[in-house]
């Protein structure tokens, strides 16, 4: 089983070290060996080894270091300590670097130099530094060893982590490869990846589409699905016509019947108008879904692009990669306008805005809704995915979550491979987070609904992390065509199927189950309870699904108004490319306000709809993510795990009672099964020990100290007339 | 019937299942944050806007302004003044109207318009400043602004009385806004609602100090400052080294600003180190020294056997307290006092915080600007100010704490920053002070005993808002205490409703509390015979500020980050008048559903085992389901 972390020792069961007190630690070490290597997974192999090399120790405040070995193996570059294992700092995840680096930085004579690949100079690196994707940060002094080692373990590194690779190298593959095949757990995450799945979808949210099985040998297209759905009416014709290319994509049916479409869009139109036609059947097409109604939303005309998201990613990210205390403190001074100045809070508020705004079109207006994109695999991914989060509960479930990442992204054809650069190719344009920034507007709406999700913060940070493990099958491709292709060629017994890469959502490859329980938001308001509430009083919401639509009264109760409507607007098309159909004039913000008062006046239901609020101060800084690392903003005993701690701990005791009760036969065990949740542990019962980057970075090293700003001077010079004025102005013999 | 000017208990609107799933709107639930953790399923942008006080016990009487609209009045509350067909210019809802009612403590405007009513109840105390718009309108209008201390501004428009004769609701309303301007009492004064506790009786500082385990072998109690001669800002009770003669305190008395000695503030039970406040020494230009002053500082650190050294933490810049010399003023020299270490904390005067909050106020309300959000949160310095301010108290508790050292902590005058430094330091040490009655204690030791100039800073009752000794010290101290919370979820044992409830006290002018500049005046004034005690409030209904998730952990002291990632604005206080700053639902509504939760199936374990027991007893009857008269327990875990 795969072991992330655990330097220097065998261990039988899966670890995610972080999580395991310093006792269990202990015992699970053996001796120190004379070889130091980690414990390394099936199909991992060394590349070079060094040693000694000394690790500093950032939250070391007399900064003084580890020595240990250095390696550099087809996975990671791994640092075993040379310490006993009781004063090893290193055997938390911070062992386990995964080749999946930022960059790496080298210093030669204290200057420092930034290496991306490919230029390397053959100099002795004093210290190496290097940024990890999850934003750790690691320093290793060289000099302690040979020159030629050093050498060696830093070209070694750099070659393995930055220089273009291919996709066969990935370590995936030869981990798949060796790893026995029994390991693999049964799972409950809907794959998306067969025909039933669609259908049982669909069945789901009672949509009225057709399933299409053309693709079953990617004939069709090699950038959608293996089965995907589509309107009703899109005749066969016209399905082959353009590899699929504008064809409106079914995602999810609200239960008015409106449904949400997702198309990529369609080359230029040239003057023959074939391309108009096509496109006007395939709008026609998506319309009849439901009382023949469209908007289009073309989203590369309202939102950043994917290259603007790159960017805005790169420099926002900057702010957490900290080599020093100094540095810290003089980031601390301008922090929110650095933080707003890289656009990248902003980013996630116009995703959430954009994805009300289709929200409201559902569940408003009852309007079918298509989202379109140049691929149809970026925004479009967020947006709906987004827009299903906020509608349906079904998505704010664990294995839910993971089904709709599994339809829209997995199986939906989001090019993981190049979006997240895993082959490490010097294409300035196609790397860009775009299911971090997903994650990053579901953290949000976490962070403001926490009951309404079944999984917590910290599920969010560690799927993050996971999409740069190059263990998995899930992020790894572009395409499911590139995928089931891949897997195929990879095979080493062909006769016997594709090779067997595990997905993420096994979960237990990486995490035992006590980390698992981790995963779960002690606060999730169990739906239960929520419909025996429901029931008692029908919520306006359910009055009106008895009733027709209301847009079928809101808007000219003429019964063809919105066949007229298309049909102008069709003659628009003709004139521009598609542009949004049913467009409203007002500006969006506007707009969406009096669809929140409306939503905001109903009483809260973590059941049904979500909205996320985006006023300045509600989009926040997911600061599990980002500042997990950076020991100057740890706080001791502190942080939301004392809530979290405190509230498992709750839980345990009420369903120690609840069993009491059944002990005692008082119970009625069939109404109650269904709604045991799995049973989370309280994890350390003395929260004291454990620091708000719990359960990330292990505090038990850091001394209790606290942090105490080094710029403090440099901070408020204020010049004006204010500061030097005296305290009291005048002696004012005062009261009553 | 409104209930949102009712005088029930918040207590008594528990979130029920009922509360949950009625779509009706209550109005009673949104007062925002004031109400403390109220569900938030509750929210209504049209409901009241106001944060009322929730004063236990019957209202005195009813005042019946137009047959159905009563208005429930505290005790000895009179109405003066009835403005009908008043319209309120509402920043989020546009123009509403309706009817205007001042009383001696209260405006209340109530909405006819709309369904359900808006409803603005405020005491008038809030009110800092009212101005006339457009002076003597012809048209007959009276247009006004009221500009508020707890950041919101109101916008009333009404007619002139046809009447000229008869005073306008307006005039009544500028005269009982400021009642002190107008030689009227403050509210406070009359205001006689007996509670069951009395909050008067929350602090007595020989009890306090006999806690820390004073006076001990190397600190007395001394009673010079009896009768305030020493000081007239300090109180009576004042700890000193026993070394230290009266008279030799009457001699450093001249020399410090203010006669504001170096007394003791606390001291570590285990180390001895001890927290010592006072004001800046006179020393002037010419550095004078003070040969008594010298001796005290020595007898601090003499009295704490761990340590050589003595720190001094000047809370001002070393430029504010190198100007302080002209005025003669200015700091310790480490010359003259020898194992000092003098340190300089960088934060600001009271003019420097007024003025933050007044841009911070301008950013928040009433509309925020979504995109630079950020920036111009930066640019008041609000929370840069609370940075310097926590991580000063850092620094004092780190070297009590870990350095074993005594401490000496002043600013100017000692009674604004310094009361930041050491309460907040306090709280960072001494888990006491984290609980519902220590807080009480600190509050009512540091703040109010040792002079913090209360009338002043909040300009209890006058109009002279342009007072430039009006500054948001005390509403920064509760800030910090808040974004600790914030960090510590558990380490205390008060909520933010309780936080915001003493916020919202410290300006109604309902409670003697946060009356008077010194306790001298105090005396004078015989506040505790003539006023109430906002702490008789507050533990008479202690269950709504008590923090569900506290546990208590004897000598855990609190580190907090100070850097400004882990600083958050306070939304819940200063942006709760803002409908689409909805709250979150806090998890202690959560926690406290389990804990009802925990409590029931508690009892039901109880029940059960005493019924077997007795079945056991009378092992004559046959053992039927003991459960089938019980109604099932609904779980949702």
């Amino acid at each position: 089983m795969l072991s992330l972390g655990g330097g220097g020792a065998k261990s039988s069961k899966p670890s995610f070290v972080s999580y395991i007190t310093p006792e269990e630690i202990k015992s699970e070490k053996e001796p120190p060996k004379k070889e130091r290597h980690p414990n390394l997974l099936p199909g991992e192999v060394v590349f070079c080894s060094a040693d000694p090399i000394l690790k500093h120790t950032q939250d070391d405040v007399s900064q003084r270091g580890i020595f240990g070995t250095l390696l550099c193996t087809n996975f990671r570059v791994s640092f075993v300590s040379d310490e006993t294992p009781l004063e090893e700092t290193g055997s938390n995840l911070g062992d386990l670097i995964s080749l999946q680096m930022l960059f790496c930085f080298v210093v030669y004579d204290e200057k420092r130099k930034m290496i991306t690949g490919g230029m390397l100079k053959n100099k002795y690196p004093s210290k190496m530094i290097i940024h990890c994707k999850d934003l750790r940060v690691f320093q290793f002094c060289l000099t302690f060893t040979k020159e030629e080692d050093a050498r060696k373990i830093f070209h070694g590194i750099a070659h393995h982590c930055l220089e273009p690779k291919s996709l066969k190298c990935v370590f995936a593959f030869s981990y798949a490869v060796s790893r026995s095949p029994e390991m693999q757990r049964s799972q409950r995450t809907v794959m998306f990846d067969s025909k039933e799945d669609w259908a049982q979808e669909m069945k789901r949210t009672k949509g009225n589409c057709r399933i299409v099985t053309e693709n079953e040998g990617f004939k069709l297209s090699t950038r959608l699905p293996k089965y995907f759905i589509i309107p009703s009416s899109v005749t066969d014709e016209d399905l082959f016509k353009f590899q699929g290319k504008g064809l409106p994509i079914w995602c999810w049916s609200h239960h008015s019947g409106c449904a949400l479409f997702k198309a990529s869009t369609l080359p230029v139109p040239q003057e023959d108008g074939v391309i108009q036609r096509y496109m006007e059947r395939m709008l026609d097409a998506a319309a009849q879904t439901h009382l023949y109604s469209l908007k289009i939303e073309d989203l590369s005309e309202t939102l950043p692009t994917v290259q603007d998201i790159q960017q805005s990613y790169a420099k926002f990210k900057q702010f957490f990669l900290i080599d020093n205390s100094t540095d810290f403190w003089v980031s601390d001074v301008k922090w929110f306008s650095s933080v707003e100045n890289t656009g990248w809070m902003d980013i996630i508020r116009k995703c959430l805005q954009k994805a009300v705004e289709v929200v409201e079109c559902l569940e408003k207006e009852n309007t079918n809704i298509l989202i379109m994109e140049e691929e149809g695999t970026d925004l479009c991914c967020v947006i709906s995915s987004l827009v299903q989060i906020m509608l349906d509960p079904h998505y704010r479930t664990l294995t839910g979550f993971q089904g709709l990442v599994q339809k829209e992204w997995v199986a939906g054809c989001h090019a993981f491979l190049d979006r997240c650069n895993h082959l490490c190719q010097k294409d300035k344009e196609s790397p860009s987070p775009i299911f971090l920034l997903f994650l990053e507007c579901v953290w949000q709406l976490v962070q403001q609904h926490s009951p309404a999700f079944q999984f917590s913060e910290t599920y969010l940070t560690v799927l993050s992390d996971s999409v740069h493990v190059p263990v998995f099958s899930t992020f790894l491709f572009n395409s499911a065509y590139q995928r089931e292709s891949t897997l195929k060629a990879e095979s080493q017994h062909p006769q016997r199927g594709p090779l067997n890469c595990p997905a993420v959502w096994d979960w237990s490859v990486q995490f035992d189950c006590k980390a698992q329980e981790l995963f779960l938001n002690p606060l999730y308001a169990d739906k239960l309870k929520q419909d025996k509430v429901l029931r008692k009083v029908p919520r306006p919401k359910h009055q009106r699904q008895l009733s027709l639509p209301s847009s079928a009264f809101k808007t000219p109760p003429k019964k063809g108004f919105f066949k007229d409507e298309t049909e102008s607007l069709k003659k628009m098309l003709r004139v521009k490319r598609i542009s949004r159909w049913m467009a409203s004039p007002d500006s969006p913000a506007a707009n969406t306000r009096e669809f929140y008062e409306a939503w905001q006046r109903r009483p809260l239901d973590h059941h049904g709809l979500l909205l996320p609020w985006l006023d300045g101060p509600a989009v926040r800084l997911w600061m599990q993510r980002y500042l997990r690392w950076i020991p100057e903003v740890q706080i001791l005993g502190g942080g939301p795990v004392a809530v979290t701690n405190k509230m498992a701990e709750l839980l345990v005791q009420v369903q120690e009672l609840r069993k009491k009760l059944d002990l005692k036969g008082c119970w009625q065990p069939e109404a109650e099964r269904v709604q045991l949740q799995p049973r989370p542990l309280a994890l350390a019962r003395n929260s004291l020990r454990l620091s708000s980057a719990f359960p990330f970075a292990s505090s038990r090293n850091w001394t209790f100290k606290p942090v105490i700003p080094t710029s403090l001077l440099q901070s408020l010079m204020l010049t004006d007339k204010l500061a030097s004025q005296e305290d009291e102005t005048t002696e004012v013999i005062s009261l009553v | 019937m409104d209930p949102g000017s009712n005088g029930e208990s918040p207590g008594s609107r528990q979130p029920s299942l009922d509360s949950l799933c009625s779509s009706s709107t209550s109005r009673s639930d949104r007062s925002f944050q004031t109400k403390g953790p109220s569900i938030s399923s509750e929210q209504n942008s049209n409901s009241d806007l106001s944060p009322q006080l929730r004063v236990k016990g019957k209202p005195a009487k009813t005042f019946r302004d137009s047959g159905k609209d009563d208005v429930e009045l505290l005790p000895k509350e009179v109405v003066q003044d009835v403005g009908k067909d008043v319209t309120y210019i509402c920043p989020f809802l546009g123009a509403l109207r309706g009817t205007l009612t001042v009383t001696n403590y209260r405006l209340l405007f109530r909405g006819i318009n709309r369904e359900p009513g808006v409803v603005l109840d405020l005491p008038l105390g809030v009110i800092s400043r009212v101005d006339k718009i457009g002076g003597a309108s012809s048209r007959g209008d009276v247009s006004y602004h009221l500009f508020c201390k707890d950041m919101r501004n109101l916008r009333f428009v009404h007619k002139q009385p046809d009447d000229s004769l008869k005073k306008s609701v307006f005039e009544v309303l500028t005269k009982f806004a400021f009642p002190v301007s107008n030689n009227l009492s403050l509210f406070a004064f009359e205001y006689n609602q007996v509670f069951p506790e009395n909050g008067w009786k929350v602090y007595d500082p020989l009890a306090e100090y006999r806690r820390q385990g004073l006076p001990n072998e190397s600190w007395r109690i001394s009673k010079v400052n009896d009768h305030y001669e020493l000081c007239d800002s300090y109180p009576a009770a004042l700890v000193v080294p026993v070394t230290i003669t009266d008279d030799e305190l009457r001699r450093v008395a001249a020399f410090r600003a203010k006669g504001r000695i170096p007394v003791l503030s606390w001291l570590h039970p285990e180390s001895q180190a001890a927290v010592v406040r006072c004001s800046q020494p006179m020393s002037g230009v010419s550095g004078k020294r003070c040969k008594e002053d010298e001796k005290l500082l020595q007898a601090i650190m003499d009295a704490n056997a761990q340590s050589h050294k003595i720190f001094i933490f000047d809370a001002r810049p070393s430029v504010n307290a190198a100007a302080n010399k002209m005025k003669g003023g200015g700091c310790e020299s480490e010359d003259a006092y020898q194992n000092a270490e003098l340190v300089f904390l960088d934060i600001h005067n009271i003019h420097v915080m007024r003025e933050s909050l007044r841009k911070l106020k301008e950013v928040v309300y009433p509309n925020i600007e979504e995109s630079h959000w950020l920036s111009n949160l930066e640019s008041t310095h609000w929370l840069e100010h609370i940075k310097l301010i926590l991580a000063g108290a850092l620094r004092i508790a780190d070297k009590v704490e870990s350095g074993k050292t005594s401490v000496v902590v002043h600013c100017s005058d000692g009674w604004d920053r310094t009361a930041q430094l050491t309460s907040l330091s306090l709280i960072m040490l001494d888990s006491h002070y984290r609980t519902v009655t220590g807080f009480q204690k600190l509050i009512e030791k540091e703040w109010i005993s040792f002079g913090h100039r209360f009338q002043q800073r909040v300009g209890h009752g006058d109009q002279n808002h342009t007072d430039a000794d009006r500054s948001p010290i005390f509403l920064q101290f509760i800030d910090c205490v808040w974004q600790m919370t914030q960090q510590f979820p558990a380490a205390f044992e008060f909520n933010e409703y309780f936080l915001i409830t003493l916020l919202d006290q410290l300006y109604s002018c309902l409670f003697g509390t946060f009356l008077c500049n010194s306790e001298q005046q105090r005396v004078k004034e015989e506040l505790v015979k003539r006023t109430v005690s906002v702490w008789s409030l507050v533990n008479s209904q202690l269950e709504e500020f008590v923090n569900p998730l506290y546990v208590h952990y004897p000598a855990h002291v609190l580190l907090p980050s100070v850097s400004i990632r882990h600083l958050q604005l306070w939304v819940s206080y200063y942006i709760r008048w803002n409908p689409r700053m909805r709250p979150q639902e806090p998890v202690h509504q959560r926690y406290k559903e389990l804990l009802a939760k925990r409590a029931e199936l508690q009892k039901r374990v109880e029940e059960l085992q005493r019924e077997v027991a007795n079945r056991a007893s009378t092992s004559s009857e046959r053992a039927g389901s003991p459960t089938r008269s019980i109604t099932p327990v609904q779980t949702f875990v």
